[in-house]
């Protein structure tokens, strides 16, 4: 990938979408293969190497994962209370510009739990970008929003890149929300990317696994887990 | 046949597995312990969570602990006129057994299920991942803090049982059967040995560093949702409790033989 492209990984339920993302945070070992961040291969680093790595990524979570024991600031400003550089007053002036950045003004003493959905993906990306990442990843980050919540967060995710100019990779199965924050589209079929392309590539594929997952259709070469196939044509 | 063979080797499998898992889980934690950033701040409020707000139980625990053990002893021992040494045997009990396993039962109960049940919702709902997208090494600063407040905890909360389940057997002796306060200080003091106390207290920081490590494991290594996490509170108080008893009989041995 380059530096500030935003790539979108598609791919069903269960295709490894989310392992691709613990992978490339180094959460998660590869069996094979490497990953490369800057050049490095993950694999050679030792623990604390590796979490030196860390730091130039910020995640977004499909359930947000917010520290549920924090409220909304200290969440925001984890990575810098944490590190002590700076007080905790202007640790919590910071957390109140990434809210606003993020369109949130006057929570920052509420407690996660006070939250909604579309708020809490907000405050969550509040602390991906709080602590100036390269990169940022996000996990199905429409899913569990309304349209309209849905598409202000596809803004965000924009504005992010054009603000911050980010490298981000972004997985969802939300095809309005790849076409509309995607310089390119890969995607993930049984473990294996089948096709990349920009979304109006994409759009117009020839492939017909792609066409199929695209388009929506329950009838194609993809098969449903725990579905036979002939009921669906039955039905269909 | 084969299928039996089969069926307990699978058990021996799932155990050794754990095992393995708790004890790298071990070597991790204390290979932590030793590098920065030392979390000072989350250690004392482990130590509030798993020592402070365990005290108003153990002190109660401990008192009526102490006034039975006194006032069985005190019948029992009167069939055969030795009731003069009642406080010997509550304080010898007290201190070398029922203080340090008394207190780390209700530990287990009390912080074990609340450290399983905090860790394993986390690992549940990716806040564990979110620890290190935020380049935070999650067992430095989950696991070792509570391991810190265990290890250290028990032995506190263990001395303020044996206090207090002495006063229990002193309020029942003199208070209702009428004795000597004098004898019973007296013959408390005449058999009881530093050791007493101190192996009592070796007992209690094994214990604590016990309950804190099972339970972080099963909070750690959660996994199936709502379901999951009940499954590793309920195991982490088993594991700890059997731990506990069973480890405590070897202690004994090693300890006051």
């Amino acid at each position: 990938m380059e530096k500030g492209e935003s790539r979108v990984v598609i791919g069903g339920s269960g295709s490894g979408k989310s392992v691709i993302l613990k992978h490339i945070i180094g959460i998660l070992k590869p069996d094979k293969g490497n990953v490369f961040i800057d050049g490095i291969d993950l694999k050679t680093l030792n623990e604390e190497k590796l979490y030196d790595v860390k730091k130039k990524f910020g995640m977004l979570f499909q359930m947000s994962a917010l520290f549920d024991s924090m409220n909304v600031w200290e969440n925001v400003g984890f990575v810098l209370l944490r590190q002590k550089k700076k007080k905790p007053a202007e640790v919590k002036e910071i957390a109140i510009e990434k809210l606003r950045m993020v369109g949130l003004v006057g929570i920052e003493n509420l407690m996660p739990s006070e939250l909604s959905g579309g708020m809490k993906k907000r405050v969550g990306l509040a602390r991906a970008i709080a602590h100036e990442p390269e990169i940022l990843l996000y996990d199905e980050p429409t899913t569990g929003l309304d349209p309209i919540m849905a598409d202000a967060i596809n803004d965000l995710i924009i504005m992010m890149r054009e603000r911050l100019s980010v490298t981000s990779v972004t997985i969802t199965h939300d095809m309005n929300s790849a076409y509309k924050i995607a310089d390119s589209i890969s995607m993930l079929y049984d473990g294996v990317i089948i096709e990349t392309g920009t979304p109006g590539e994409i759009r117009n594929t020839g492939n017909p696994v792609v066409r199929q997952f695209v388009m929506g259709s329950a009838v194609g070469p993809i098969k449903i887990e725990g579905v036979s196939n002939e009921r669906i044509f039955d039905r269909a | 046949m084969i299928e039996y063979i089969e069926k307990v080797g699978k058990i021996v499998i799932a155990i050794a597995e754990e095992l393995g898992r708790i004890l790298l889980l071990l070597f991790n934690v204390i290979k932590q312990i030793f590098l920065p950033p030392f979390e000072v701040r989350n250690i004392f409020k482990q130590m509030m969570e798993i020592g402070v707000k365990s005290l108003p139980v153990v002190i109660v625990t401990a008192f009526f602990t102490g006034m039975v053990f006194a006032l069985q002893t005190y019948t029992g021992f009167q069939r055969f006129g030795a009731q003069a040494y009642v406080g010997t045997v509550v304080a010898l009990s007290l201190t070398r057994e029922l203080g340090p396993v008394l207190t780390g039962l209700i530990v287990a109960g009390r912080a074990g299920a609340a450290i399983a049940a905090e860790l394993g919702t986390m690992r549940v709902t990716e806040q564990i991942d979110a620890l290190e997208t935020l380049a935070t090494n999650p067992v430095k600063y989950l696991v070792v803090p509570r391991f810190i407040s265990g290890l250290l905890m028990l032995p506190a909360l263990t001395i303020f049982a044996d206090m207090i389940g002495i006063f229990g057997g002193y309020l029942v002796t003199v208070g209702v059967f009428k004795a000597s306060s004098v004898v019973y200080w007296k013959r408390t003091w005449d058999y009881l040995e530093v050791s007493d106390i101190y192996n009592g207290l070796i007992k209690a920081c094994f214990f604590g560093a016990a309950i804190a490590l099972i339970s972080c494991y099963k909070g750690f290594y959660t996994s199936g949702g709502a379901e999951g996490v009940g499954k590793a509170t309920t195991g982490a108080v088993v594991l700890s409790s059997m731990t506990i008893l069973i480890s405590d009989y070897f202690l004994s041995n090693w300890l006051f033989k």
